[in-house]
């Protein structure tokens, strides 16, 4: 008994120090890894010397994706890779300090801008392009010519219509069959604050994260209607069929000129990036930032977006500058 | 509709048979659960086989070599895998050794040396139950762990790890099965030849579960090259135009790639996530292989 017991110590040493080996392992080559560029730990959190730290919006990604793809180009040595953790969970980033960069489909909350002043983290605001929300209806629908925002708001309030014919005594008496996108969207926070004016969306809508789902529920089906990104209904202009927005000056229909010169309101949003003002004075980020901002427009277009006013990018130009200034 | 001939043996073969219309309804029945069972396999063949041809038909005119070997582009016919294809290995690499020697490791205790007792029971019902734990619970425990605690950030060795704890529970259970099926004769013999404990465990026990063992590991494995949830969640990158070249470095996965080409508006788009997914089943096909090449040629031993 007593030998048995003996054994068993010894061949559970045994098993430590296989597993210790294992975690040895993982040891020397984390030390190799580390001698190897200064500190492994500083390059993974994008304070080395070549590094980008961006994160953000899963819907400004396509615009910075872009200007990275085309920085990283000219300037081969600089490594900008971008991740998706939504607008809030890229600012949760960017407040722990892990960020130079933080995209957001909408504008920074309070408590975050209280959470980043707590942090000592300075920070500049650039509007990088425009996104219109496009309202849209199935092609075989043959009612809906045009709506007013209020329409648009009874139709998408919660417990406000049922049918077509609640909205307007002239449509279908037909149930409406609502798409939206996911409440984790900025798309669907920016709804939600300007058309619902903060009321709670019809619980009869069906949500999706994924926009594709929302553009085949409505393609077919007469009834319903659905709002997503501008550069969703461009792909899928022939299978569906935009709504006019009427915010009082009559019916708009979201174009590149409507979006750009801010007549199709109040849906088109501004989608922006964050910078830190401290990683200015950092050469190549600021380098980074200013090409961001040179060339934000043009790729915006390609990748289905609105660029903003020549203006609009000029003061963002001056914005970096004086940041940079004051960061020294 | 019974064959007139059946029904006559079927009624010699019970002398004290029951009338004639209960026999037709057990045919009739027996015949009706052949059916469903049936339409249950030709049910989720097809569904497979839908799956199958409408991704090879859209993608399969994408997949070529510049696919494989370029970074991701906005432009869809410029896109290619090749940062998430070589951050999936460099993940396998951190993954596989780790959640090996941590599973068996425990499997192997469990099965042998733990005593019988209510703490032993304890700890192998939480790995059942942790087996059974959503992967973005995982995620979670990472970002906490060994992104923030340990302050390895968003690299490869991170994600590695997160994914070793995701599939550790089944790698235990898996491998406490294998040796669990090792012939308890197998054992005695050894241990009446003089073996000592470890003495059989090592030379008798561990090549017979060996098979087992690997089959599982490597099917565990296949899950976490599937999984994108935790390592979103730990901040793998999705756009990336550099290779891992240490641990430390940033990453990105095939599904994460994937996901993000399929939300985008265009349809190129789309077509190029079906490419990437033939490149990520290649993959899983390739690995599902060498567990059966493995077992097969270790089984061959005993």
């Amino acid at each position: 008994m007593r030998m048995k017991k003996g054994w068993m110590a010894l061949s559970l040493a045994g098993l430590m120090a296989v597993s210790a080996c294992g975690g040895g392992g993982e040891e020397t080559e984390e030390e190799a890894s580390g001698s190897g560029e200064g500190s492994g730990e500083e390059a993974a959190s994008g304070e080395g010397e070549n590094e980008i730290a961006i994160d953000g919006s899963s819907t400004v990604f396509p615009i910075m994706e872009a200007v990275s793809e085309e920085y990283q180009a000219e300037n081969p040595d600089i490594r900008a890779p971008i991740g998706v953790s939504g607008s809030g969970g890229g600012f949760e980033r960017f407040i722990g300090g892990e960020t130079d960069l933080s995209n957001a489909s909408r504008d920074i909350e309070d408590e975050e801008v209280e959470q980043l002043e707590e942090a000592g983290i300075d920070y500049i605001e650039l509007p990088l392009a425009y996104d219109g929300l496009s309202v849209v209806v199935s092609q075989e629908n043959d009612f809906i010519d045009s709506l007013t925002v209020e329409e648009l708001q009874t139709i998408f309030m919660d417990g406000e219509a049922e049918t077509w014919s609640d909205v307007n005594s002239e449509w279908p008496d037909e149930p409406i069959e609502r798409f939206s996108p996911g409440t984790d969207s900025g798309t669907f926070d920016y709804f939600v604050e300007e058309v619902l004016e903060d009321g709670d969306i019809s619980r009869d809508a069906q949500l999706s994260e994924d926009d594709n789902v929302l553009v085949t529920g409505v393609q077919s089906n007469p009834n319903a209607i659905a709002y997503f990104g501008y550069a969703y209904y461009a792909e899928n202009q022939d299978s569906l069929k935009i709504v006019p927005i009427d915010n009082g000056d009559g019916p708009i229909e979201p174009t590149e000129e409507t979006i750009n010169d801010g007549t199709y309101e109040p849906l088109s949003r501004p989608l922006f990036t964050y910078v830190k003002t401290e990683s200015l004075q950092e050469e190549h980020i600021l380098d980074y930032v200013n090409f961001t901002n040179e060339n934000a427009g043009e790729l915006a277009l390609e990748v289905g977006y609105i660029n903003l006013t020549d203006e609009e990018y000029e003061e963002n130009a001056q914005m970096i500058e004086e940041a940079a200034a004051d960061a020294e | 509709m019974a064959l007139p001939e059946q029904d006559a043996a079927t009624v010699a073969d019970y002398p004290e048979v029951e009338d004639n219309s209960n026999e037709k309804k057990r045919q009739l029945k027996n015949k009706i659960f052949k059916g469903i069972f049936f339409g249950a396999v030709l049910f989720s063949l097809l569904m497979l086989l839908i799956l199958l041809v409408r991704i090879f038909t859209q993608g399969i005119g994408f997949l070529n070599w510049e696919f494989m070997t370029s970074f991701a582009s906005r432009n869809a016919d410029e896109a290619g895998i090749q940062a998430a294809i070589v951050g999936t290995f460099w993940m396998m690499v951190v993954t596989a050794p780790v959640a090996f020697v941590l599973g068996v490791g425990t499997a192997v205790y469990l099965e042998e040396y733990a005593p019988t007792n209510k703490f032993t029971a304890l700890i192998q019902m939480n790995i059942s139950n942790l087996a059974g734990v959503p992967s973005i619970v995982f995620g979670l425990l990472g970002l906490t762990i060994f992104v923030r605690e340990l302050s390895m950030g968003r690299s490869v060795l991170a994600g590695g790890l997160t994914m070793a704890l995701l599939i550790l529970p089944i790698i235990v259970v898996a491998s406490q099965e294998a040796i669990r099926s090792v012939p308890s004769e197998m054992r005695e013999a050894s241990f009446g030849m003089g073996a000592t404990k470890w003495q059989t465990m090592f030379r008798i026990i561990f090549p017979a579960a060996l098979p087992g063992i690997l089959t599982g590991n490597i099917l565990a494995l296949s899950r976490a090259i599937g999984e994108t949830a935790p390592l979103i969640m730990i901040g793998a990158l999705t756009y990336i135009a550099f290779l891992p070249d240490n641990v430390f470095s940033q990453f990105t996965v095939m599904p994460i790639q994937i996901f993000n080409w399929t939300s985008r508006p265009q349809e190129e788009f789309h077509f190029i996530a079906a490419a990437g997914i033939i490149v990520l089943l290649a993959m899983l096909l390739l690995m599902n292989s060498i567990a059966v090449w493995i077992r097969n040629k270790f089984q061959q031993r005993f």
